[in-house]
């Protein structure tokens, strides 16, 4: 009774800490600017399925994705195990499902625990990978700091959360061979749970100890398991770690048109027909219902991206592939496109914060670009798409970067002084160059 | 034989709509090294009897320049004059030289008004040589000889197209080596985002450097690439390490007007 009060307790904690903090990041993305992705719906599905849930490109890179793999079908499958510990944490029963799913359930949990192992494993490989092995891509200088803590914090909640599962099941297993799991006996003689590892890993483990000491290591791993899954959700929402829920929808609201298509700046065209059509009238007042506030060209700060882009930087897991595909970084430039997703993500959660403390109009005289992002980061870029390429969970680092650029040139007219000359060249001689248009047909008789 | 370049003008006085646009782009139009492979793609053209007409003198910057330097302004004020006199003449197809002009055409006009079917030349040729209309005989032989193919950004990830390229040099009846970094995983030249028009920001090499390094791992004889500006980049990052001599940078569109003996 106690316990299931105390369960209850904790489930309640749990799930609403982390719907409040769900609900916090919600209202972050949407003070981003609206775009509409809800478009061909079977494409998204699909788009969704493929990337996200089945991983695919992840296996660009065959044997990090591999680790990966073991790690996030352990995730997915463990949750049908967790339905059992949410029955019988609420009911005070022992390990409800047995009884009743038979012969599947040492299936089950067999095949949870394998997958638990292969997660194991894959973890300390990891480990290995960011702190001996010291992969560059995980390694660079946006890592160091929290960061780095953040990685390794993740992975060190795997590895406990895992031992939990492995000490309750171990334990529980010993005990019913002695007849004193608190399991009932599903028949005479049924004198193990024939999960493929805690029926023998159990006796290595445990086999010397006492039963009442036995009970308590059942108890702690039960109970060790089920609170580091509320720790571990409720510490998504202030990791990278987010990406596992994230992914689903970001890879759903992907940009689904050719990478090389930029968006089309709607306000500008609105400016640019008024200059092209002679009979418009400049000075003439706006239409009912159009809108007259003004609108930034390209963005500043936070706030004049679109949401798409603000739930890209939540989504990012700062695995770094497409900074170690981006040939700006590759050649020793400042660019980092993961960093652009980190100092968003950054700068929402303060611009967020903000808002929730002073009130929504409230400045603090800060913005994503110039306090976090810098000009020389922004110029450096080539716009190869190779970063967007990379993206495990579709992540379009480049459309930040081309907004950004956009406010430094048509906002603030700051610009390399190279490329106002391309940029006047081009107005005044319709090519990037000093050259004639009465000359760019020269070429045909030419020998 | 002296090249056939008909405009649009001169097709529209006579009456006539020619099948395709041919469009030349700035590069292609102004620059010594990229008019060869405009000529190139002429050569072609006129051998298959391909219908076509440039705009000449009418031809302007597409834009894609001024819209990855963050000006879309002057881009659309581009594409707006562009689109006026496209329309004018009632384009339905077009064949750039040039990846940056075929993506800003086909992806970025749309949605100013303008609609046309948008094609690369490697694109354009690789039909002609499937139609028959082509045939690689008796010119220069690069049988035996190795080429990698330089996938250019907006070619490439930007459009989804990696297989026109290839297929036309295997038509070479020569070795296509690969370079470890290719098609989707391709690295930049160096030249796209505007970078062509300004020095690179601080760093410890220039990506063209980087990437020829690339190409001469793969011991070719040739780089093929597609895109007047990769032209540019690889044939300065093969300079870069002196050597000229052992390996050539060319069109795809060079390599087939010289293997059909044009």
């Amino acid at each position: 009774m106690i316990s299931s009060i105390l369960f209850g307790t904790l489930l309640i904690l749990g799930l609403g800490f982390f719907t409040y903090n769900a609900l916090k990041v919600r209202s972050n993305i949407l003070l981003g600017r609206d775009v509409n992705r809800s478009d061909k719906k079977g494409e998204r599905w699909k788009t969704m399925l493929l990337v996200a849930f089945g991983q695919k490109k992840m296996f660009s890179r065959p044997l990090p994705a591999l680790l990966h793999l073991m790690i996030y079908s352990a995730f997915v499958i463990t949750q049908i195990e967790l339905i059992e510990i949410f029955v019988d944490g609420l009911t005070g029963e022992h390990r409800v499902f047995r009884a009743s799913l038979g012969a599947f359930y040492p299936f089950m949990i067999s095949f949870i625990e394998i997958l638990s192992v292969l997660a194991f494993i894959a973890t300390f490989i990891f480990l290995a990978r960011r702190n001996l092995i010291k992969v560059p891509r995980l390694n660079m200088r946006e890592m160091k700091g929290w960061p780095k803590i953040d990685g390794n914090m993740i992975l060190f909640m795997e590895i406990i959360l895992i031992c939990c599962i492995m000490t309750m099941n171990g334990a529980d297993e010993v005990l019913l061979s002695r007849g004193e799991s608190h399991v009932g006996l599903a028949a005479a003689g049924d004198l193990s749970f024939n999960f493929s590892i805690s029926s023998w890993l159990g006796p290595v483990l445990f086999g010397g100890m006492e039963t009442e000491t036995l009970h308590m290591l059942e108890r702690i791993g039960w109970w060790g398991h089920i609170f580091m899954v509320f720790a571990f959700l409720n510490y998504l929402p202030y990791s990278k770690h987010f990406h596992i829920l994230l992914a689903f929808p970001n890879t759903y609201y992907s940009n689904l048109e050719k990478k090389g298509k930029f968006t089309n700046m709607e306000s500008v065209t609105k400016e640019v027909k008024l200059m092209m059509d002679p009979t418009v009238d400049p000075f003439a007042a706006p239409a009912e219902g159009e809108a007259t506030e003004s609108q930034r060209f390209g963005a500043k700060d936070v706030t004049d991206l679109t949401w798409k882009n603000l739930l890209d930087s939540y989504t990012c897991t700062e695995c770094g592939r497409c900074t170690a595909a981006c040939p700006a970084n590759i050649t020793g430039k400042m660019l980092s496109p993961r960093k652009i997703m980190m100092d968003t993500r950054d700068r929402l959660e303060e611009v967020g914060n903000n808002r929730r403390k002073h009130g929504k109009d409230h400045d603090d005289g800060k913005s994503l670009l110039g306090d976090y992002i810098t000009e020389e980061e922004l110029w450096a870029c080539t716009s190869c798409n190779a970063c967007v390429q990379e993206c495990p969970v579709n992540i379009d680092p480049l459309a930040i970067i081309i907004d950004l650029r956009r406010y430094l040139v048509m906002e603030e007219s700051k610009v390399p002084s190279e490329l106002t000359g391309m940029l006047t060249n081009i107005e005044n001689n319709g090519a990037p160059w000093q050259f004639s248009p009465a000359d760019r047909f020269n070429w045909a008789n030419e020998e | 034989m002296s090249l056939q370049v008909p405009t649009m003008a001169e097709k529209m006085a006579a009456g006539e709509s020619p099948e395709i646009l041919f469009w030349v782009g700035c590069a292609g139009s102004f620059d010594d090294r990229a008019k060869k492979i405009t000529k190139a793609i002429v050569k072609i053209l006129n051998k298959c009897k391909v219908d076509f007409a440039v705009l000449g003198t009418e031809e302007n910057c597409t834009g894609d320049p001024a819209k990855r330097a963050g000006n879309e302004f002057t881009f659309q004020m581009q594409a707006m004059m562009n689109i006026q006199i496209l329309d004018g003449y009632e384009i339905k197809k077009i064949v750039t030289a040039c990846p940056h002009c075929f993506n800003t055409l086909k992806n970025e006009y749309p949605e100013l008004g303008g609609n046309y079917e948008v094609v690369h030349h490697t694109q354009l040729l690789q039909d002609l040589i499937n139609s028959g209309r082509l045939a690689l005989e008796g010119g220069a032989t690069f049988k035996g000889k190795k080429i990698t193919f330089h996938d250019p950004c907006y070619l490439g990830r930007a459009n989804d197209v990696y297989e026109a390229p290839r297929e036309l040099i295997q038509k070479l009846d020569v070795e296509l080596v690969e370079m470890k970094r290719c098609k989707t995983k391709g690295l930049c030249c160096g030249a796209g985002g505007a970078q062509m028009f300004k020095e690179a920001e601080k760093g410890d090499k220039e990506v063209n450097v980087e990437r020829t390094e690339d190409a001469l791992e793969t011991n070719a004889d040739v780089i093929a690439t597609g895109c007047p500006f990769c032209n540019t980049m690889m044939t300065d990052g093969v300079k870069n390490f002196d050597k000229e001599q052992e390996i050539q940078v060319l069109d795809v569109a060079e390599l087939i007007a010289n293997a059909a003996d044009l």
